[in-house]
């Protein structure tokens, strides 16, 4: 039961670091459930992610996996929840007064300020996953083609999945 | 640039909770890409502009961005009913199906065909968020001006590694001062 409440502990402090979402949040993530905690290796940390990427859902998941590892189904939802709430609260509460200051000179600046950041963080997001997944030249060029056909076709992103997975299952990056 | 014109379908929370489930169980290596899709190209919830401010916003503040996106978009359109129903829509499935995962990684995890495929889908994964990322940057108005901060929050991010907290404060300090100092201009 306190492994339990460790996680939730752990993870809810990690919400509030948690600037750019959970892939951003990896390393901090690894200092304390690896090294500090040392509740997984270095290897079992790594799966998980791959993971968490590899199914369906928000990258949060890999915290989800985490929990699970360390404490089962308990572990599992307590540092999810530990994860979401906190934020979630404070972004439902601050969204009103976001909400009420519309239009005002200062609100028009953060938001138009606030854009190229949040696209310089998902650059970043992109490239760390990249290096994290050990990728070869064959996997570069898989990437490429994935980030080329979904700006230039309707195609559902779905299909690109499979066909990654699909060079992977024969081989090929 | 007015934030609730685009009324033209309210969800209720049957679809907010059905909306945000088909974007959690679709979502592979990250999720951004197709809550963009659901919300702005599919359903009309959002406009492509209103899109970029509230991920800016969500993304501004801590936590998985895509759940605060679901609270966000719940309670813009259905109150704090709407806000628990959209962020549990996007996660229940999700995370039957992670578990799921788990128990047959417990498993199997280790044959070498799994770690390739793995891989496979991470270079996918990777690809989506870069076209993400693109496409949120040819939606910002003034390129010239503003781009060079997404640049600037690369260096430091991904090259630098500096601390997510500074990195953003100093970025919005800069970035939505000139826009406070253009918006004065007018």
């Amino acid at each position: 039961m306190s492994l339990v409440v460790d996680l939730f502990r752990e993870f809810a402090l990690l919400s509030f670091v948690a600037f750019g979402g959970a892939t951003a949040l990896l390393p901090e993530m690894h200092r304390v459930v690896v090294e500090n905690h040392q509740w997984l290796d270095d290897t079992t940390f790594t799966h998980l992610y791959a993971i968490a990427q590899a199914a369906p859902g928000p990258n949060v998941l890999v915290v989800t996996l985490i929990g699970w590892h360390v404490a089962g189904l308990p572990g599992a939802l307590a540092a999810t929840v530990a994860m979401c709430l906190p934020m979630s609260v404070l972004i439902y509460l601050l969204m009103d007064r976001w909400e009420s200051f519309a239009g005002q000179r200062w609100q028009k600046a953060i938001s138009i300020g606030v854009a190229p950041l949040a696209v310089g963080l998902i650059f970043s997001g992109a490239t760390l996953i990249a290096q994290s997944a050990g990728l070869g030249v064959a996997a570069w060029a898989l990437l490429a083609a994935t980030m080329l056909t979904n700006l230039k076709t309707k195609l559902h992103p779905l299909w690109l999945i499979a066909a990654g997975a699909l060079l992977g299952l024969f081989g090929l990056v | 640039m007015t934030p609730h014109q685009p009324n033209q379908a309210r969800p209720d929370l049957r679809a907010l909770f059905l909306g945000f489930s088909s974007v959690g169980l679709s979502g592979f290596g990250g999720v951004l890409p197709f809550a963009r899709r659901m919300l702005v190209e599919q359903r009309g919830w959002m406009t492509a502009e209103e899109f970029n401010t509230q991920l800016g916003f969500c993304q501004f503040l801590p936590g998985p961005n895509v759940v605060n996106l679901a609270v966000l978009v719940g309670k813009r359109y259905r109150g704090l009913a709407g806000a628990i129903v959209a962020p549990v829509g996007l996660l229940a499935g999700p995370i039957a199906i992670v578990l799921l995962l788990a128990v047959l990684y417990d498993t199997y995890g280790s044959l070498p065909v799994a770690q390739s495929m793995l891989r496979g889908v991470a270079a996918v994964g990777a690809g989506l968020l870069f076209a993400m990322a693109w496409r949120m940057g040819m939606a910002i108005r003034d390129k010239a001006a503003f781009l060079p901060f997404a640049a600037l929050v690369v260096f430091g991010i991904a090259w630098l590694r500096w601390p997510m907290l500074w990195v953003m404060l100093a970025g919005l300090l800069l970035s939505g001062g000139l826009a406070y100092w253009r918006l004065g201009r007018r």
